[in-house]
Formats: C-alpha cells, structure tokens, sequence
C-alpha cells in the first residue's frame, strides 16, 4: 500500500509496511493521536462525573464507582505507554534520529518496523480490556498487587486485568526493540565527522531515554510476567500470607506486595525521564534555533542529560515513601530524588539564560510551545523537591497536589514538546508549514485552559483530596467546600480539549494548503534539514552566529567547517578563523 | 495555613509550618521562573551594537546566568533536606514512647477496624481462617488465645488527647492508604506486612479517617472517623465497651 505523495524529507513515499523510519514515524503518530483522543475522552469522562455525578452520558449511562476506575486505569496507561512514550521515545527518533546523525538507515532496521507492530499488537489487546465482561481493570496504572492479583477482589481485575498486564508485557518488547535499534544506530551508523561532541543534544537526550528503557521495561517486563504467574500458575512473587478477601480465605503465599512496588516503580520513575528527556533535548535545540545564539555549555547539558539518566534509577523509592518501608530508606531515597533535582534546575537555568540574552528571538509556534514546555516543567518540577521530602509526602503522597505535580511536569510538559516537535518538523514530511495564526490561536488557549485545569489541583491536594475518588461527597462531607474549584478544573480540561480541534485542523489542512516550507524552514544548523540525503557532518550542532543576532549567518552541520551561510542558503567564503 | 484541614497533631505543627515555608519559596521561583519566560516572549529587545563580540555566551555570563543560581538552588535543595529530615528523624528513626496508647488499625474491602488490647496490653491472635463478619468476628481473633479475651474492636477510632500513639497497620486483603488529613498522618497497609505509625492527637475533636490507595470498587467510600476526648472520657468509654468475642462466643 503506497500514498501517492512521497516525503519529501528523504524522498521516499509513504508505506505501511515498510521499514522505512520516516513512515514508520507516521504510523507511530497515528497510533498516538488515535490513544491521545481515547484517553482524552477517558479523563472529560471522569471530570465530567466528578462534579455532574447523575449526568448520563450518551450510549453509556451514569459510571457506577468501578466504571469510574476503569476509566482512571485506562486513562493512565492509555496516555503513559501510547502517548507519552510512543511520541518522544518512538515516533519522534524514527522521524529525525538517523536524518540527525547523518545515517543513511536505522541500523537493525526490521526490529525498528517490528517494534511498532509489536506497539500496535499492544494497544489492540490493551483495548480489548473495554470489550470483556466486567470490563477493564480497576487498580490504577500501577496495579498493585493483591488488588491485581485476584480476580475476586473487583470487577475488571478479571479477564481484564489479564488483558492489561499481557498488553504492558507486549509493550515492554516493542519499546526494549525500537530503544536497542536506536542506541546501535547512534553509535555505528554515525556520518564522517559526527563525533560525540557534535551530536545535538536530542540525539544525547536518545541515547539516555533509550539506555533507561531497555534497563526500566526489562523489570517492567519481569514484574507483569511474574503477576501473570501468581495469578495463573502457581507463583507467589507478590503473595502474602493469610489473605482473606470478602471473607473468604484466599491462596496463601510466601511473598509480598512490596516486591511489585519496587519492580513496578524502578520502572515507573525512569519512565518519566523516558518520557520528558527527548522533549529537553529538543528545547535546547529550538531555543539556540529561534534565539540565533548557540546552546550555552554544550558539554554541561550532555553531562546534566546523562546524569538525570543515571540517577533516574536511583529515585524510585520517593514513590513509596508511605508504604511502610524503613524509614532509613526513606531519607535515602528523599536525597537521590534532590540530587537529581540539581541536573534538573541546570538545564532550566540554560534555558532561561538563552532566553535572558535572546534579544530578537522569533516566536514561531515551535518556540512558542518549546516555552510553553519550560514554563510547565517549571511549574510541575518546582513541587518536586517538595515531594521529594518523605515528611511532606506523608501528608501530599496520592493527593490532587501529586496529580497537579506530574500532570504538570509529565504530561502537559511533555505533550507542549509534543506540539513543539510537530510543529517544527511538520515541513519535512510535508514540505509545508503549519498555519501559523491557527497554531498560535491553539498555544494560547491550550496554555491558559492546562493551568486553568491542573493549578487549582494543588489547592485540593492541600486541603486533603485523595486520588482516585468517584465522588466528593460521602459520610466524610470535609471536601464539599471543592466543589466549585473542582468545577473551575472541569470546565477547563472541556475548553483545553475542544482547542485541540483548532490544532487537528491544521494538521490536515496544513497538509496541502499551507505554505510550502522551503529548504531548512527554521534556519537551522542540524543535519534534519540538509538538502542531501547523506551529509558529511562539518561542524558543531549549535553554530548560530557570528552576528548572534543575524537572522542570516549561522553554520550547518552539512557544510565544511571553512565555510559559511549567506542569506540564501549557499556557501561562503569566511575563514574559520574569522568565526571566532 | 487555611488551606489545609485543621491540624490535631502534635507533629502537625512543625509539618504545617515546613510546607508553608516550602510552599511559599517555591511559589515565588515560579513566580520569578515564569517572568523571565514572559519578558523574553514581549520584551524584545534591540539588536546589540557589538553584537559580534557575543556569538559565544562569555564564562562571565554563564558565570552569573548559570553557575551562581545553580549553587543557590542546590544550597536551597540542602536545606529542604535537612530541615525536612529533622522533622522525619524525630518521628520515624526514633523509638515510640513507652506510656503510648496502643491501637490496630485493619483496612478490609472497604472499611476500617480499630482494635485496642485490653488491659494485658497484648493482642489476641488473628486467624485468617476464623475471619467472619456475619458472626460478628471480622479480624479473625482466635478465641483459644487468652490474650483475645480482652481485645477490643470499634469501628471508630478513640483516641485520648495528649497521649502519644503507636498505631498499628495492617490489611487483610488489598494495601488500604490509612489517612487522617486532620492528623497530617499517612501510611499504606500491607497484607501480609503489619506496619507502625506514632503520633500524639492534641486538639479534641472529630477527624475523617480515609483510604488514600485505591482498593477497589469502594474506595471512594472507604471512609472512618477519628474522635479525639479528654484522657477521662476515653477510659470511660474503652471501659464501656463490649469485648469483642462476646458475641462470638455467644453466637457459637
């Protein structure tokens, strides 16, 4: 099956089966914005039952409390694996990551294609879970054992939850395949003259996502394995003794809940760095893009990527500060989560010291959003060394105020450098542009409606709001003085997601009618927009200037370090010596 | 702070105290974080006359962008560790007292039951096989074991004020979240791994007692209350009430 229009990033057309990583990069979109538009309507669900809870809604009927969950759960998985790290860990390195390093193909090209079936063979099982009887499971993105380990303690935790962690597993493969396929083809597949310092600094942000991949899903992989054993086979990994469910005694184990804990979150927090690394690579390269300045402390940024990477796996225990576990550990693990705070805060302060010196920066919609991204990950990481602290976690741990924090700093940051990479590299698989009016009418409203939606959550953290509640109202009536902030978030998150409309038009209207691209639409210095196929890498990946302020002079990587751009594009003659 | 639920705890003040301090810092970051974004989007300024000069950004400029705020905000991190591990070394790392009120604390699909031991101060034995609420045994207590005699379950958790408390977690089934906004108090319940928590009620009156982990189809619902009394009221009131086999030998 071939689309008459071919890419014209490499000048092949688009195929289905193919293992060709630009069309590979489109499906993995279409995967996401089919799961982004599910589990949108998952969470509107969820607000709209919060603060309406007779509303019935259409086809459907008013959500009984363990249809309520289903939705939490689906939710959660939905927009972690299929949107959040199929975007940046996925779809994004298979349309740039070899175009960035000069490589003529992914180096293991049929793991690559076969990674994204595998992807897909995931999802459709996932979904699978709605069609069952009893329907999905119940016990949250984390499923924590016993809840997820016996089919009789809830409706879901069934066929459903079978479903679920059978999906994860499955997931778990095609991440580890697509992860190794990009690690080899960073470091064998590199053009003449690429060298490590002359990577761009997404390309760093792929080799620490990738490496925390294949090292997260492997025991993500092992723990849904060993549930499905205890819950099929005889096992007792995550089994206590003397368990009694409704009354009535369970299988006796000799394991514990605490194990899948552990395993669940080595896994769960790398996966937010899987999720959020690539969207910091691509912020430092837009900024020096749309600044004209190159990335300040070049070696600084790969050291503090890298390090998040490495401590990434020494934090997990932050999750759990509230689980019983020796308090000694608790401070522990309060210390790596501070330590990895400071890599953390380096990279903003970049950041905002190339915006403090921008001067004339130009706010097309990629650099609108890759601002949008820092103002976000700003505001959520800020909450994080709060959290970080085992004895306020005592009191915020799975309250609104955690919702607020990685809602903040997962998803609404990651899903804005979501838009800042379409957004930017829209051109290369279409040879237009994006309307710009329409994606800056899409930042604005989007920005105001996500605080609108996620700020206030922080006000019903403090005062004590719980995940994961159906209601508000109950025999306990302390949270009823929410109501009306709880209805400020829903009537956010319906305006947040009706913008999104503003941006599908666009994706689809831009396709034949916006405005042709032109070679390198931003001006930019990496080798995802040379003109030829292959380049041979000349210099390094941030060389704007030397009028920093110019719109006219910067260096590409595809030419020889001698020479320079002209305000068309061609070569010059400049020395290297006179850059300097 | 007014946000929060009244605090009842003893440790509830410096907590209280803590967050707000936290919290107040942190908002003014964001608040400074957010300004610089913003100045750069609408202030624009002015190519440079020797603009030339500052292709690189100089080890100056990086010096006092960079390197000076990040050594304020890594000396801001070291304090928030140490402060905040004080206040958790002084609850967690240390021993409970020896006078404190002993309670049990069990999360069951999808309520909560408090058991105090009786005047031997020992719990009776629990059974997962004897657990049977309709016989009005919902914990399981073996009644062969003389320490069950005396145990006493409620429903509501009775607490005296100004005694310290060691509090006893457990679940029987799925992990409960045993949380007592009023009490800045949270910890889960583990099956198969009974837990501890000290604190020391100060300020009679009545708490929610709530699940804070998702356990199922109740969840939502799985609420208590917490009732804090003068020392006098409370033994009146654990004098008062039945122990918890009298019914059940009754009823066998």
């Amino acid at each position: 099956m071939t689309v008459s229009r071919s890419i014209p990033g490499n000048g092949r057309a688009f195929r289905v089966f193919t293992t060709d990583p630009r069309s590979l990069a489109i499906l993995y979109l279409l995967l996401a914005l089919v799961s982004v538009i599910l589990g949108t309507l998952l969470s509107l669900a969820m607000r709209i039952h919060r603060i309406w809870p007779a509303f019935s809604f259409p086809l459907f009927g008013v959500p009984t409390p363990e249809q309520y969950l289903a939705l939490v759960t689906m939710h959660g998985t939905l927009m972690v694996f299929f949107v959040l790290t199929v975007v940046p860990q996925s779809a994004f390195p298979n349309l740039v990551l070899p175009a960035q390093i000069g490589a003529e193909r992914m180096a293991l090209p049929r793991l690559n294609a076969a990674a994204f079936w595998i992807s897909l063979a995931s999802f459709l099982v996932l979904i699978a879970a709605f069609c069952v009887p009893q329907g999905a499971p119940i016990s949250g993105w984390t499923s924590y054992p016993p809840l997820s380990a016996f089919p009789v303690a809830g409706p879901g935790q069934g066929t459903g939850m079978d479903l679920w962690l059978v999906s994860i597993a499955v997931f778990c493969i095609a991440a580890i395949a697509s992860s190794a396929s990009f690690l080899a083809t960073i470091l064998f597949r590199r053009t003449q003259g690429m060298s490590f310092t002359r990577l761009p600094l997404t390309v760093w942000s792929w080799i620490a996502s990738s490496g925390l991949t294949i090292t997260a899903f492997v025991v993500l992989f092992a723990a849904a394995i060993m549930l499905l054993g205890d819950r099929h086979f005889g096992t007792s990994f995550f089994l206590p003794a003397g368990e009694v469910i409704n009354g009535i005694q369970q299988r006796a184990g000799s394991g514990s809940p605490m194990l899948w804990l552990h395993l669940f979150w080595f896994f769960g927090h790398p996966e937010v760095y899987i999720s959020i690394l690539p969207g910091m690579g691509l912020a430092s390269s837009i900024l020096a893009n749309f600044t004209r300045r190159p990335v300040p402390a070049y070696s600084m940024m790969v050291a503090a990527t890298l390090l998040i990477g490495v401590l990434g796996l020494g934090v997990w225990g932050h999750h759990i500060f509230v689980s019983g576990m020796n308090p000694y550990a608790g401070t522990a693990f309060g210390l790596t989560t501070m330590a990895i705070a400071v890599p953390s805060s380096a990279e903003v302060l970049t950041w905002l010291a190339m915006l403090f010196r921008g001067g004339r920066m130009r706010l097309d919609t990629p650099m609108l959003y890759t601002l949008g991204f820092i103002s976000f990950f700003i505001a959520g990481g800020l909450t994080g060394p709060i959290l970080a602290q085992p004895a306020l976690d005592s009191y915020l741990h799975n309250t609104f105020f955690v919702i607020a924090h990685f809602h903040l700093v997962m998803a609404m940051a990651g899903v804005f450098s979501i838009f800042a990479g379409i957004y930017y590299w829209y051109p290369l698989l279409t040879g237009r542009r994006m309307n710009e009016f329409l994606g800056k009418l899409h930042f604005w409203i989007s920005i105001i409606a996500a605080y609108g939606t996620f700020f206030p959550m922080h006000y019903a953290g403090l005062a004590g709001e719980p995940r994961h509640y159906a209601q508000l109202a109950g025999p306990v009536e302390s949270f009823a003085s929410l109501i009306p902030v709880e209805r400020g978030i829903t009537w956010s998150a319906l305006t947040l997601a009706t913008a999104q409309f503003i941006f599908l038009f666009n994706v689809f209207w831009s396709i034949r009618r916006g405005l042709p691209a032109g070679e390198n639409t931003w001006h930019a210095t990496t080798l995802e927009w040379s003109p030829e196929t292959h380049p041979i890498n000349g210099c390094g990946p941030y060389e704007y200037g030397p009028q920093a302020q110019s719109e006219t002079d910067f260096h590409p990587q595809w030419l020889a370090a001698s020479s320079k751009v002209s305000a068309s594009g061609e070569p010059g003659t400049t020395p290297a010596a006179e850059r300097e | 702070m007014h946000w929060l639920p009244p605090n009842g705890a003893l440790h509830g003040i410096a907590l209280d105290h803590l967050l707000r301090s936290n919290l107040t810092i942190v908002f003014w970051l964001f608040i400074a974080a957010q300004m610089v974004l913003l100045a750069a989007m609408f202030l624009r300024r002015r190519p440079q006359q020797n603009a030339s000069a500052n292709r690189r950004h100089s080890p100056r400029f990086i010096l006092f962008a960079e390197v000076l705020p990040l050594v304020a905000i890594v000396c801001l991190y070291g304090w928030m560790i140490v402060t905040s591990h004080k206040l958790w070394a002084a609850r967690r790392e240390s021993a409970v007292a020896q006078r404190a009120v002993e309670v049990e604390a069990t999360g069951i699909q999808f309520q909560w039951y408090f058991r105090y031991p009786g005047s031997d101060g020992i719990y009776g034995t629990l059974r997962p096989q004897l657990v049977s609420a309709p016989t009005g045994n919902p914990l399981g207590l073996d009644p062969q074991d003389p320490h069950s005699a005396d145990d006493v379950v409620s429903s509501i958790l009775m607490l005296p004020a100004g005694r310290p408390v060691d509090l006893r977690l457990r679940s029987q089934d799925v992990i409960h979240g045993f949380f007592i906004p009023g009490m800045r108090l949270k910890q889960d319940t583990i099956p198969g791994m009974p837990g501890h928590i000290a604190f020391t009620p100060e300020m009679i009156g009545d708490y929610p007692i709530l699940c804070s982990q998702v356990c199922g189809l109740g969840h939502a619902r799985m609420q208590a209350r917490l009732r804090v009394v003068s020392p006098a009221d409370y033994d009146r009131w654990l004098a008062g009430r039945e122990h918890a086999l009298a019914n059940v030998e009754a009823a066998q």
